[in-house]
């Protein structure tokens, strides 16, 4: 048995990466501290291969089941006997699946930025926050316990808050950097409540007692009653507010679109493939839970996934900012994993949900993280944001292009990519559970392959637009990431997934259903071919197709007027009848009430000031007059005169 | 005891110079003067001690004892004032104890 113990060295390097950079980032040359970020991670990834290769293959298992181990725990707050938090690393098949996941893709755009931000003023910053947040990240993932996860979860959050805002001088990437930060952390609020009631009926924080599938811990508070659901499924429902957050699920996506005003490769990085999948992972953290004590709870989580993933679908078809598709794309991708968790069981024939949805984690993250860095690639060469400022970019950017069709062909689910499988046996599971999910994720793969050609026929065919200096091809430096994204999402649908990383840690059978498969392909060709009809070359039919379609088109293309509902109801409900009152009880009254007892304690002070004169005769004089008159007073109620 | 003077009069005149030390402490800026006043209301109280030393408990020696005690307590209790008073002095070239506030504000 092999004892893990370097796993924690995974983040504590991070770390030090992160001070390091951050304090010594401005002395140094500007390039070293890009390569002491790069490097470090390096190392990292380096120890979580070996990790997941010595985890999967050669120590994991016991008795053919993968168990959980913790090669390390320390106790860090205790409160009272019962009361107290634990950090360590916690190892089963989804940590170290994300290990890898988060030390690739991290690698990949830490390589990518050297190239990428190279003309940048905030590099060494930019650095030590991506450090900053690869530890939190790690932390998060390899966390025994739903405290760890939740500090580690609020430090992603901030780190993500800094990397949005890194072009702070633009008032929009303030803007949007606050507003990640409020919407995430408003969510936070029920995660925390939920850990509270959680904890609170179980009695512990640990997650090896919360999801042991013949624990206590399940049953517990499922008893107890509240609005006709048990406390349990409230705690679980209040926890998946706080991952519906972080993972920009309807109604609180909204901050997820405007992120994109960070750096592409931060997008790459935190807003596609590892940071909202965070809430993804909690889900599949606490499925013993969900699945075992509170289905109306997972219920709700395939539900909500659904409807974001059609939501954001359509969204995506409408607007014209490269990042902005990608991100309304992603948040499509997300409610597919959310689905996948939902419309599983645990163990056995019903767990294929919840290993399709790690699947499709996985392969989202390889190939979405391509798709952004191949955005930024774009970007970098034609300094617009807005697709229909390019167009016939081929011929300029050969790498480029052949990457990001193979990002395009992996997310619309066509064979042999990798996300050919992952979506195939989520909608598998969909289509055994719950006949009517299936129907609406077989529109959304549609939509998928649509909105995705849509971009890819629209920057690198369509017109031959005359660009003001020729766009080139990336340097080496970036142009070698996408490859090895591209190879990832090209070959890794080829892993047996289901032998590795499934809810109860026994292998699942990954049936190939051609009942779904075909359609699914079908389903995903029409959408390329139409893409290809309207977008290949330069017409006027989308035009048409959007004006004709009139107000629905409007509607789509406006986000729903989500933004403008919140706005509206933050603004002109909240301020307006809140905010306000509760200011101006503030300031009037709480304010006054103390300004008024400090002018009155000034007021005595300066009037009793002089009998402070430090002139020991005067008190003298003072003492002795009140001894006499006390001496008199004595006398009088003794009556001796 | 003395013939025909009662222990009143030892009475009156110690309260006569209690009262004078009183106020000449409480009135006097001069620090040797100040001075001065305790003195004499220390002395207010030996004759206090040895006059009810005298006239209430004859066959006892306490009261005296304590007047001879008073007197050694004063004698080294003058010492360490005029120690401070002349340090005083030096620094502030007065003795007045209303300039004697530098550390006030």
């Amino acid at each position: 048995m092999e004892s893990f113990g370097y796993t924690v060295l995974i983040p504590v390097i991070l770390f030090f990466s992160f001070i390091f950079i951050g304090l010594a980032g401005g002395k140094m040359n500007k390039y070293l501290s890009g390569i002491i970020g790069t490097v470090s991670l390096l190392t990292v990834t380096v120890l979580s291969y070996y990790t997941a290769y010595s985890y999967f293959f050669v120590y994991g298992k016991a008795g053919g089941v993968y168990q959980k181990i913790i090669p390390f725990q320390t106790e860090w707050l205790r409160f009272s006997e019962k009361l107290y938090i634990e950090m360590g690393v916690l190892l089963d098949p989804i940590s170290v699946m994300m290990l890898v996941v988060i030390s690739t893709v991290s690698l990949m755009v830490h390589i990518y930025s050297i190239g990428y931000m190279k003309e940048d003023m905030g590099y060494e910053r930019f650095f030590s926050f991506l450090s900053l947040f690869t530890f939190s990240m790690t932390g998060l993932v390899i966390a025994t316990n739903i405290f760890q996860t939740y500090v580690f979860w609020e430090l992603v959050g901030v780190s993500s808050y800094l990397l949005i805002g890194h072009y702070y001088d633009r008032p929009s990437a303030v803007a949007a950097s606050k507003k990640a930060f409020i919407v995430t952390r408003f969510a936070d609020l029920g995660f925390l409540i939920g850990i509270l009631i959680l904890s609170n009926i179980t009695g512990t924080f640990d997650f090896k007692i919360l999801t042991d599938p013949d624990g206590s811990a399940i049953t517990q508070g499922s008893s107890v009653a509240f609005m006709g659901l048990s406390v349990m499924t409230w705690a679980l429902i209040l926890v998946f507010m706080g991952c519906a957050g972080k993972s920009a699920m309807f109604p609180l996506h909204i901050w997820l679109p405007d992120a994109m005003e960070g750096p592409t490769p931060v997008s790459a990085l935190i807003h596609a493939a590892t940071m909202v999948v965070a809430g993804v992972y909690l889900v599949a953290r606490l499925f013993p839970l969900y699945a075992l004590s509170a289905p109306v709870a997972l219920h709700l989580v395939g539900y909500v996934g659904a409807f974001t993933s059609l939501f954001a679908a359509a969204i995506a078809c409408t607007q014209t900012d490269i990042k902005r598709i990608l991100a309304f794309s992603t948040i499509s991708q997300i409610g597919f994993m959310m689905l996948g968790l939902g419309v599983s069981g645990y163990g056995g024939e019903n767990g294929l949900g919840f290993m399709a949805s790690m699947f499709h984690l996985f392969n989202h993250a390889m190939f979405k993280a391509l798709l952004f860095l191949c955005a930024g690639s774009i970007i970098h060469a034609v300094h617009n944001n807005d697709m229909n400022f390019t167009g016939g970019l081929r011929k300029f950017m050969p790498v480029t292009h052949i990457t990001f069709l193979i990002a395009c062909l992996a997310i619309a689910g066509i064979p042999p990519f990798s996300g050919f499988f992952s979506k195939d046996e989520i909608l598998v599971a969909a289509f055994e559970h719950d006949k009517f999910l299936s129907v609406v994720m077989f529109a959304v793969a549609g939509l998928t392959a649509f909105y995705m050609f849509r971009l890819y026929f629209t920057v690198f065919w369509n017109k031959d637009t005359q660009y003001q200096k020729t766009p080139h091809e990336s340097p080496k430096v970036m142009a070698y990431p996408l490859m090895f994204l591209a190879a990832a999402s090209a070959l890794t649908g080829f892993i047996p997934f289901g032998n590795y990383v499934t809810a109860d840690g026994s292998a699942v059978e990954t049936p190939f259903h051609w009942n779904v498969a075909v359609p699914a392909v079908a389903v995903s060709f029409a959408g390329i071919l139409l893409a290809m009809k309207l977008y290949k070359k330069e017409s006027d039919m989308p035009a048409k197709i959007s004006s004709s379609l009139g107000e629905l088109y409007k509607i789509v293309y406006k986000k729903f007027y989500i933004d403008e509902i919140y706005i509206f109801v933050t603004k002109n409900i909240i301020f307006k009848y809140i905010s306000v009152p509760v200011a101006w009880f503030d300031r009037k009254v709480v304010d006054n009430t103390m300004n008024g007892i400090a002018a009155l304690t000034n007021f005595v002070s300066v009037k009793i000031k002089s009998f402070q004169s430090g002139q020991l005769q005067q008190y003298a004089y003072v003492m002795v007059s009140g001894m006499i008159v006390l001496i008199l007073i004595a006398l009088y109620f003794m009556k001796t005169f | 005891m003395i013939e025909g003077i009662g222990l009143e009069y030892f009475l009156i005149l110690s309260t006569i110079v209690f009262f004078t030390g009183i106020y000449g402490f409480l009135t006097r800026k001069n620090l040797i003067t100040i001075l001065m006043s305790t003195e004499l209301i220390l002395n207010a109280v030996n004759i206090n001690f040895v006059a009810f030393n005298k006239y209430l408990y004859p066959e006892k020696l306490e009261g005296q004892f304590f007047a001879l005690f008073v007197i050694a307590i004063a004698a080294t209790e003058v010492a360490v004032a005029i120690a401070i008073i002349i340090s005083l002095y030096r620094r502030l070239k007065t003795i007045d104890v209303e300039k004697a506030n530098e550390m006030k504000y």
